[in-house]
C-alpha cells in the first residue's frame, strides 16, 4: 500500500540501502559521534580514531579542525529511530553528566598545559576565543539535537513541535556566549569607547536587517507550517481515497452488475454498510484484541452474509473478549442464524448489554414463532447447542416463543472480573 | 391530530429526499424540502410544519444548527433526526439541540410515516440504536449526580429503553410490563426531558472513555 508509506519511511529506506555512507553516530559517540561513525564506516576501533584525532590535535591543532569539519559536513544518523533500543546496543548512547565533566577538566587540562608549553598567543586573545568557541559549539550542537528529534517529533505530533524550554535556554547560553566573548576581544584589542561604538554599530546593522528581513523571515516561516499541515492533510485524503476505492467503489461496481437480483443487492449493501461503519466508528481496542460487542457484530455480519437478512446489533458497555464471553458470542451467532433460517423475516434485533459483571445478549425476531413444547427434533438440536453451550460455561440461556408471536432468546453470562 | 401531519425534509442528498417523498406517499403532507442549512431554516419558518425531518449530517453545522435556529422563533415545530451515521455524540447532540426522535435512514416507509405521526402527537421516538445510545450515556458511575431528578434514569426507565433496545414496539413494552401504552409513552418522553436537560457531563463528552468496564 503506497499510501502507507510516510515520507519518512522512505527516508529510512535510503539510509539502510545505502549502507556504506559515513555518519556521525548517534551510539558510539563522546562529543559528536565523529569518531565513532568514522570508525564503524572504517571498520576499525573507535578507540584508535579517537586517539589519532588527538595526537593529530597536537600536530598545529589538525586534529581539532579535521573534528570541527567532520561535525559540520558529515550528517548524523537516521538510524535514531531503525534500532529502537539504541541504549542496548552499546553502553553510552549520550555523554551524561559525569562525561561532560571530564570532558571539561580535560580540556581545562589541556589548555592550562598549551598554556605552559609556550604555545600560547596571550590570554587577552586565547580564552575569549575559547569561550567564543564554546558558545558556536553550545548553538551548532543545538541544531544537531533537533535535526534528530524531528523525524520522530513529526511521526507523533506533526503540527505542535516547538522547541523546549531546555532548547532555548541553551541556544540562548550559546548566542550569550559568543556574544560576551566578541565584546572582550574588541576591548582587549581596542578599549571600551571603540568597542562600544563598534558594538553600537555592528547592533544597528543586525536590527537594520532584521527590520528589512523579517516579513520575509515570517512568511517563510508560515509557508512551511502551511506546506507541512497540507501534506498531512493530503495523506489522510490519498488514505481515505485508497480506503473508499478498496470498498465501496468495489461494492457498487457490484451491484450494478447484480441489479436484477434484489436479494444479493441488499446483501451487497448490508455488508458494505457494516464495514464502512465499523470503520468509521470502529470500536477495535488499541491492541488489536476483540471485545464482546465487536465480536457479536462481527458474527452478525457473517450470518447477514450467508443468510441474506439484516441483523441490527445495540451495544451497551463493552468488555474484552474471554473464554466465557466467547461462548456467549458463539450461542448468539447460533440464535442469529436460526432466527435466518426459520423465523421467515428478515429484520432481526440483537441487544447486548453490559452491567456491571453481567452480560446480557437478547436475539429477538418477529417471525413465525413456534411452540417451544412441541418442537421438532432438529429444531430442538439447534436450541440444545445454544442452551447446552451457556450451561456448559456457566451461563444461561432463555428461548421464548410462541407461534405467531416471534422468538427471542436471553443469553446471560457472569464475567470473570479483570482488573482493568 | 386526524389529518395528515404536515412534513418538511431537510437533507443535503437530493436522492434521500426524493426517496423518503416517495416512500411516505400519502401517508403524510410533505411541504417542502432543503439541502442547506440557510435555506432550510428560512423555508422552515416560513412554511410551519408540524414535523422536519431532518438530516444529522450537513454542511454548516448540520441537523443542530437547524433545530436551534428554528427554535429560537418557532417552539412549536417538532423535529425527527434521521441519518445513516451512528456517532453516538452526533445522536446526542441533536437530540439534545432539540430533536423529538432519532431513527435511521435504513427504516421503512411505513415505520417513517408512524414515527412522524407520533412525533406531531408530541410523543418521543427512540430507535433501538438511540435506547442503546441513552443507557450508554446515563450507565457511567463516575460522573457527579448533581440533580437525581434529571440524571438518572428510573429503573422502569430503564427497563423500557432496554425492551426498545431489544426491539420491542411500544405496545409490545405495555404488554410485557403490564401497563398501558400511555404509560410507556410518557416515559419514553421523560427520558427525552433529562436527556435534553440533564447536565451529566457525561452527556456531551461521554463517547471518549466510555464502554470497557
Amino acid at each position: 500500500m503506497w499510501f502507507g508509506q510516510r515520507p519518512w519511511d522512505h527516508r529510512w529506506t535510503l539510509a539502510r540501502t545505502e549502507q556504506r555512507r559515513l555518519y556521525r553516530s548517534t551510539d558510539d559517540r563522546i562529543l559528536a559521534g565523529v569518531c565513532g561513525g568514522l570508525a564503524e564506516h572504517l571498520s576499525m576501533d573507535a578507540r584508535a580514531v579517537r586517539i589519532a584525532f588527538v595526537v593529530l590535535a597536537f600536530v598545529g591543532g589538525t586534529g581539532l579542525i579535521l573534528y570541527a569539519a567532520f561535525w559540520a559536513i558529515v550528517p548524523q544518523q537516521p538510524g535514531d529511530i531503525q534500532s529502537p533500543t539504541p541504549r542496548a546496543r552499546s553502553g553510552r548512547r549520550r555523554p551524561d553528566r559525569g562525561d561532560i565533566l571530564a570532558l571539561c577538566v580535560l580540556a581545562g587540562g589541556v589548555v592550562l598545559l598549551v598554556r605552559q608549553s609556550g604555545l600560547w598567543f596571550g590570554d587577552e586573545f586565547v580564552w575569549p576565543v575559547l569561550a567564543a568557541a564554546v558558545g558556536i559549539a553550545l548553538i551548532w550542537h543545538q541544531a544537531d539535537e533537533s535535526q534528530r528529534r524531528r523525524w520522530p517529533a513529526s511521526a507523533r505530533a506533526p503540527l505542535t513541535d516547538r522547541p523546549g524550554r531546555l532548547v532555548v535556554a541553551r541556544l540562548a547560553a550559546g548566542v550569550l556566549l559568543v556574544a560576551v566573548s566578541v565584546l572582550w576581544l574588541l576591548i582587549a584589542q581596542d578599549g571600551f569607547q571603540a568597542a562600544t561604538r563598534g558594538l553600537l554599530a555592528v547592533v544597528a546593522a543586525v536590527a537594520g536587517l532584521a527590520l528589512i528581513t523579517g516579513p520575509w523571515w515570517w512568511r517563510l516561516a508560515r509557508d512551511l507550517a502551511d506546506e507541512r499541515r497540507e501534506r498531512i492533510r493530503a495523506q489522510e485524503r490519498a488514505e481515505l481515497a485508497a480506503h473508499l476505492h478498496d470498498s465501496v467503489l468495489q461494492t457498487l461496481a457490484l451491484i450494478q452488475g447484480k441489479a436484477n437480483q434484489p436479494r444479493e443487492v441488499q446483501r451487497l449493501a448490508r455488508a458494505q454498510e457494516r464495514e464502512l461503519r465499523s470503520w468509521l466508528f470502529g470500536r477495535q481496542q488499541p491492541d488489536g484484541t476483540q471485545t464482546l460487542a465487536g465480536a457479536v457484530e462481527a458474527a452478525a455480519a457473517e450470518v447477514e452474509a450467508m443468510h441474506a437478512t439484516s441483523i441490527d446489533v445495540v451495544a451497551v458497555g463493552d468488555a474484552p473478549l474471554d473464554d466465557r464471553l466467547s461462548a456467549v458470542v458463539a450461542a448468539a451467532r447460533e440464535a442469529m442464524v436460526n432466527a435466518s433460517k426459520f423465523a421467515g423475516v428478515e429484520q432481526i434485533q440483537v441487544f447486548v448489554e453490559v452491567d456491571g459483571d453481567k452480560v446480557t445478549v437478547f436475539v429477538r425476531d418477529r417471525g413465525v414463532g413456534f411452540d417451544p413444547a412441541a418442537v421438532d427434533a432438529d429444531r430442538r438440536g439447534v436450541s440444545e447447542s445454544i442452551v447446552g453451550r451457556m450451561t456448559r460455561h456457566g451461563g444461561t440461556a432463555v428461548v421464548r416463543s410462541s407461534p405467531g408471536q416471534g422468538t427471542e432468546v436471553e443469553l446471560t453470562m457472569m464475567r470473570t472480573r479483570t482488573t482493568s | 391530530m386526524s389529518e395528515n401531519p404536515s412534513v418538511f425534509i431537510v437533507d443535503d442528498h437530493q436522492l434521500f429526499r426524493s426517496g423518503v417523498r416517495a416512500e411516505l406517499g400519502d401517508s403524510v403532507d410533505v411541504v417542502g424540502d432543503a439541502d442547506e442549512v440557510a435555506a432550510a431554516i428560512e423555508l422552515i419558518t416560513e412554511r410551519k410544519p408540524d414535523v422536519v425531518l431532518i438530516d444529522v449530517h450537513m454542511p454548516d453545522g448540520g441537523g443542530r444548527a437547524v433545530i436551534e435556529a428554528v427554535a429560537a422563533t418557532d417552539p412549536d415545530i417538532r423535529f425527527l433526526a434521521i441519518s445513516v451515521s451512528d456517532a453516538a455524540e452526533d445522536v446526542i447532540s441533536v437530540i439534545r439541540a432539540g430533536a423529538r426522535g432519532y431513527v435511521t435512514k435504513t427504516i421503512s416507509g411505513r415505520e417513517l410515516a408512524d414515527a412522524i405521526r407520533r412525533v406531531a402527537e408530541g410523543d418521543a421516538v427512540f430507535s433501538p440504536r438511540l435506547a442503546g445510545f441513552v443507557l450508554d450515556a446515563f450507565a457511567g458511575a463516575e460522573a457527579p449526580v448533581v440533580d437525581p431528578e434529571l440524571d438518572q434514569l428510573t429503573n422502569r426507565e430503564r427497563e423500557v429503553l432496554r425492551l426498545i433496545a431489544r426491539g420491542y414496539a411500544y405496545k409490545e413494552i405495555a404488554r410485557q410490563l403490564e401497563i398501558s401504552v400511555k404509560t410507556v409513552e410518557t416515559h419514553v418522553s421523560a427520558v427525552l426531558r433529562k436527556l435534553q436537560l440533564s447536565s451529566r457531563h457525561e452527556l456531551t463528552r461521554w463517547a471518549a472513555d466510555r464502554r470497557l468496564t
